[in-house]
Parts: C-alpha cells; sequence; structure tokens
C-alpha cells in the first residue's frame, strides 16, 4: 500500500524538501509506468509540463499549490477534452471550467489528467467506458480486476499513487464501491455541498461529486477545498464549509454508532460480516454506545433507485442530439434520421438500457405507477434514516456485497450487477454523506471497504468516526 | 409480459434511438426482467406519502438579476459538428 500522502507532501512542499518539478516529476514517471491500467481517458505530459511552468512562475500562496490531482472525466475542464468515457462526446471542448474544477485550480493543484469512468457514469465496474476498461492497481498478474466504478479510474488512480487525490461523482456509490475495491478512501458528501455546475448530468437528484485519496486526513483537505455555496447549481446549499481537517478528533467516547440490522443481507460473504463486527468491537472499545437500529425500507432502495436514476437520465441525455457539440452520425438523411442515429451509434448499450427504461417510466400511463412510486418510497427511506438519526451520531456499514472481481467476470444479468449498490444506494436516495475507507482484507488479501454514514451536513462526524477507524486500524 | 416489440418500439422512438432487430429483441428482455425487478415496490405502503423529488430542503435561492459574458458564440460554436453563419446546422427539414 502506497505510503504517500497529502499532509506529508504540502509540508515537504513548505519546507522545500522537494520543489513542485521534482514532486510531479515522481508522478508523471509512475504515470508513464503504468499505462496498462488505462486510467486515464485523456494525458498529456506536455501539459502537465506546463502547468508545472505556470506554477513556479507564480508567487503567490496556495493551498494546494503544485499538488497532483487526477479529475474524473465526468467535470469540464478548459484545458482537457472532456468525455464523460461516451463516444458521443468524443473530441468534446468545454468552453468553461466546473465549478469544482476550478476551485481546484484557483488552489494551486495540478491536474494530471482525466480519468475512466463508466459511460456517463452508468456502471459498477468501468467496463461500459468507450475506451475501454480500467484495471484495478491491485490485480495479480494473470487475473485483472475491476477497480469498481463508476469513478474505477479515479480510485484506480490513488490506488496505484499516480495521484495525491482525485475528484470523483457519486449517484448510487460511484464514490464508495471503488475506494472500496481499490482500498482507498472515498466520500461522497451530503447532496447540494458540492456544485453540480459544470459535471456532465446522470440523475440530477442525485448526484454529487467527491473526493478520493490516499487516507482520511487527506480527503478533509481536499473536501473542504471542493465544498461551497454556487449560485450557477440551484441545489447547492447555502451552509458553513468548517474547516474538517483542523477539527478532525478521533475521540468517540460518548458517541452512538447506529447498526443497521437490515444491512445484514443473505450470500453477504463471510469476511466482509467479519470486518463488520470488528469495526464495531474498536469502536466499542473507545467508548462508543453500539445502538442496533432499523432502516426498514432497505430492500425497496435499489428497485426505488433503478426507476429515479434513468427516469431522470432518460432527461438529462436528451441534450445529446448531434446539433451542439459532440457525435453526429454521417447517416442523416433527415433531421430526425440524425437524432436516431447519431443516439443509436453514439451511446453505448448500458446508457441506452438506461435511457430506454427511463423512457418507459416516464411515458403516460406508467408515470404514476413506476415514477411517483419510487419518489414516494424514497420519502420513507429517507424518513428511516431521519428516524434511525434520532438514536445515533453515525451509521456503519459495509461498503460493497464483496471485493473486486475478476475484470472479465460476465455481467450479462443487468440486475446482478446491480446489487452492487445495495449498501450505498439507501444514503444516495436520501441524500447523506458517506465515506468508504479500506478496513481488513479476504482471504485473497484483496482490500474491502466500511462505509460510514452521517446526518446531512455532518462530514465532521463522518471524518471524525472515520479517522478514528483508520487510526485503529494501522 | 409488459414490453413487447411495439413498446420498445415507441419507447425507441420517443427516445430518438435507433434499434435494429437484434438490439430490440435484447432490451425487451432486460427490461421485462428490470420491470418484473422493481414491482416489488408495490408490497409498500405509499398512501398518503408525499413524492420525495428533491432532497436538498433549501428554498432556491433568487441571484441578482445582472447579466454576464460567460461563453461566446463562437467558441459554442466551435463545439458544433456543423455550423453556417453563426448558428448550428442540420439536415434540411423543409422540402
Amino acid at each position: 500500500m502506497s505510503k504517500s500522502s497529502l499532509k506529508q507532501t504540502l509540508k515537504d512542499l513548505d519546507t522545500k524538501k522537494i520543489s513542485i518539478r521534482e514532486l510531479n516529476q515522481d508522478y508523471l514517471k509512475r504515470i508513464k509506468e503504468n499505462e496498462n491500467l488505462n486510467v486515464f481517458i485523456y494525458f498529456s505530459e506536455e501539459n502537465v509540463l506546463k502547468q508545472i511552468d505556470n506554477l513556479e512562475n507564480d508567487n503567490s500562496a496556495k493551498k494546494l499549490k503544485g499538488i497532483p490531482i487526477a479529475i474524473k472525466d465526468l467535470f469540464c475542464t478548459k484545458s482537457m477534452p472532456t468525455t464523460a468515457a461516451s463516444k458521443i462526446l468524443e473530441n468534446f471542448h468545454p468552453t468553461y471550467e466546473s465549478f469544482i474544477t476550478q476551485k481546484l485550480l484557483d488552489e494551486g493543484s495540478i491536474f494530471v489528467g482525466k480519468t475512466n469512468l463508466d459511460e456517463f457514469a452508468m456502471g459498477s465496474a468501468t467496463n461500459t467506458s468507450f475506451f475501454g476498461n480500467t484495471i484495478n492497481p491491485l490485480s495479480k498478474e494473470n487475473e485483472p480486476l475491476a477497480p469498481g466504478g463508476s469513478s474505477g479510474g479515479s480510485a484506480a488512480a490513488v490506488a496505484a499513487d499516480l495521484c495525491l487525490g482525485a475528484t470523483g461523482t457519486d449517484t448510487g456509490g460511484s464514490i464508495r464501491q471503488p475506494a472500496s475495491f481499490c482500498g482507498v478512501v472515498g466520500i461522497k458528501p451530503t447532496y447540494g455541498l458540492c456544485s453540480r455546475w459544470g459535471i456532465a448530468a446522470f440523475a440530477s437528484s442525485l448526484d454529487q461529486a467527491g473526493i478520493f485519496s490516499h487516507n482520511v486526513e487527506d480527503a478533509s483537505i481536499l473536501l473542504q477545498s471542493i465544498a461551497g455555496f454556487d449560485q450557477r447549481d440551484s441545489t447547492s446549499a447555502k451552509v458553513d464549509i468548517p474547516n474538517y481537517f483542523e477539527n478532525l478528533d478521533d475521540d468517540l467516547n460518548g458517541k452512538t454508532v447506529g447498526i443497521p440490522k437490515e444491512y445484514s443481507i443473505d450470500g453477504t460473504p463471510m469476511e466482509i460480516s467479519q470486518i463488520w463486527e470488528d469495526a464495531i468491537k474498536v469502536l466499542e472499545k473507545k467508548g462508543v454506545k453500539i445502538k442496533n437500529i432499523s432502516l426498514p425500507h432497505t430492500k425497496y432502495a435499489l428497485p426505488t433507485y433503478y426507476i429515479i436514476a434513468p427516469a431522470e437520465a432518460s432527461s438529462n441525455l436528451a441534450r445529446y442530439d448531434g446539433v451542439k457539440y459532440g457525435f453526429r452520425s454521417d447517416e442523416i438523411d433527415s433531421l430526425d434520421e440524425m437524432y436516431e442515429n447519431t443516439r443509436a451509434q453514439g451511446f453505448g448499450r448500458e446508457v441506452k438500457r438506461r435511457i430506454l427504461i427511463g423512457t418507459y417510466v416516464l411515458s403516460a400511463g406508467y408515470y404514476d405507477a413506476y415514477y411517483l412510486k419510487a419518489q414516494k418510497v424514497r420519502k420513507l427511506i429517507a424518513n428511516d434514516f431521519n428516524n434511525a438519526f434520532k438514536e445515533c451520531d453515525f451509521i456503519v456499514t459495509p461498503t460493497a456485497p464483496s471485493a473486486a472481481f475478476p475484470l472479465n467476470e460476465k455481467q450479462n444479468d443487468p440486475i446482478k450487477m446491480y446489487l452492487n449498490d445495495v449498501f450505498t444506494v439507501p444514503a444516495s436516495l436520501a441524500g447523506l454523506p458517506g465515506i468508504s475507507i479500506p478496513f481488513g482484507k479476504d482471504k485473497n488479501n484483496l482490500p474491502l471497504g466500511i462505509q460510514i454514514l452521517g446526518k446531512h451536513f455532518d462530514e465532521q462526524q463522518v471524518f471524525n468516526a472515520a479517522v478514528s477507524l483508520e487510526r485503529s486500524y494501522e | 409480459m409488459k414490453i413487447d416489440k411495439n413498446t420498445i418500439n415507441k419507447i425507441a422512438r420517443l427516445s430518438r434511438i435507433k434499434l435494429d432487430d437484434k438490439e430490440s429483441e435484447d432490451y425487451i428482455k432486460d427490461l421485462n426482467s428490470i420491470l418484473d425487478w422493481v414491482e416489488q415496490l408495490n408490497e409498500v405502503n405509499t398512501e398518503n406519502v408525499e413524492p420525495l423529488s428533491n432532497i436538498s430542503s433549501s428554498i432556491l435561492p433568487k441571484r441578482e438579476d445582472v447579466s454576464n459574458d460567460t461563453n461566446s458564440s463562437e467558441e459554442i460554436l466551435e463545439n458544433a459538428p456543423d455550423n453556417l453563419e453563426g448558428f448550428f446546422a442540420v439536415p434540411k427539414v423543409v422540402e
């Protein structure tokens, strides 16, 4: 496991132990050595060197000055193309910078490249990308493993130490599940904490940006940098952003952790139940009160999600029509032909599947039976959490129902694939913050993740519990 | 079976996605199995439950009505597959 840390690197840069150029050349070298992992959709050494030149001529103090960061290729960046891992956005050059990448640039970070993902963030293995699979850096030579998804490229970039942090987005688990598969830290903050301006939209009532990092401290530093109100995103929240890092406190004495009984699911591997128990024991030793809680509608979260997310996706992806940007088919005898062929050839199989199902559940005569019904169940799921948080300060569960699975594992059954998100989707529907931290290994020495969920905008409690568990594990 | 050949054609048409016969068959199978699976939501009593459409409880904020230039039409058109005299260009619509 990598020993890199953003916190330490910032110190080393500050004391001139290492220069920005030396630091980034080290990362460039590793990126080039690891090209076989297919972590990046866009990488240009020249582009990185230019950023280094610019920073060397910049004398102002900046919080993340010179820090190499990888950006999920769902964030619009002016200096690099943005594809959403889709053929339909091949060669798209945004004319503006996303809110989050602008904040990272303002703080002086260096973008090492744009990372691979499932097409439009739809998937759990980074295997629906138009640009090919990303390989989990923890794979053994003869058996490539999936990095999880959709933010698999960003998780792999951190795991292979190709950057000191990476951005991701999480709609139903797309940060937490790949973090678990790659053995890194991944946080999805509260819905509304980070602006979605300039992020290609998938399911707008669920999409939220977040961070991958080598450890919890680094995540707390980076999240503070990307959070904040933005008037261009009407769901962006006007809340004060605390200094998560300064406020980190691993003393959990007197706190109460909720353990939801519905997360004990038949068929969960023994090792995952075991690390969950281990985490609970560690917390108990730290003086945390263990409270068994019930989230009765948990089993309905996945079907609810797979109505709401495709419905919103079908609407959001209507903009890709071959007129304004991106790919246009050559077969364009009429306007309708142009739309239909462009979208048929420009979208991959999973994206089309979700657009079709979303169109169906929103179509006349079916809206109430599917979409409205799902929104009502979503309310009950959110209520479950509200009730649970009356009795506890945070909730601890496993992150994913398995360790990283083989890349070549047949995923013909969409529902089986969707089950990857069984532990992450409920909190997404409720808009709650959640973090995944590495906590133990399975029998093949692959990392397993523990998920910590908190109350709305209580990222501090999530970080505190995470850092406490992390320090006890190291 | 909820989705048959006619339904899939109708949805594909609404979605502006051309499907060949093989794809249609695959999607009929996929969509039916997904719709059967989500059917379990009917077990849940949702009488008098308000639908949750947006999790952010904040009231939509208002902003000052001031104009700003963030993009130029030239820049925007650079991404267009086809453009003509400052406009997006598409195949002829009127004969």
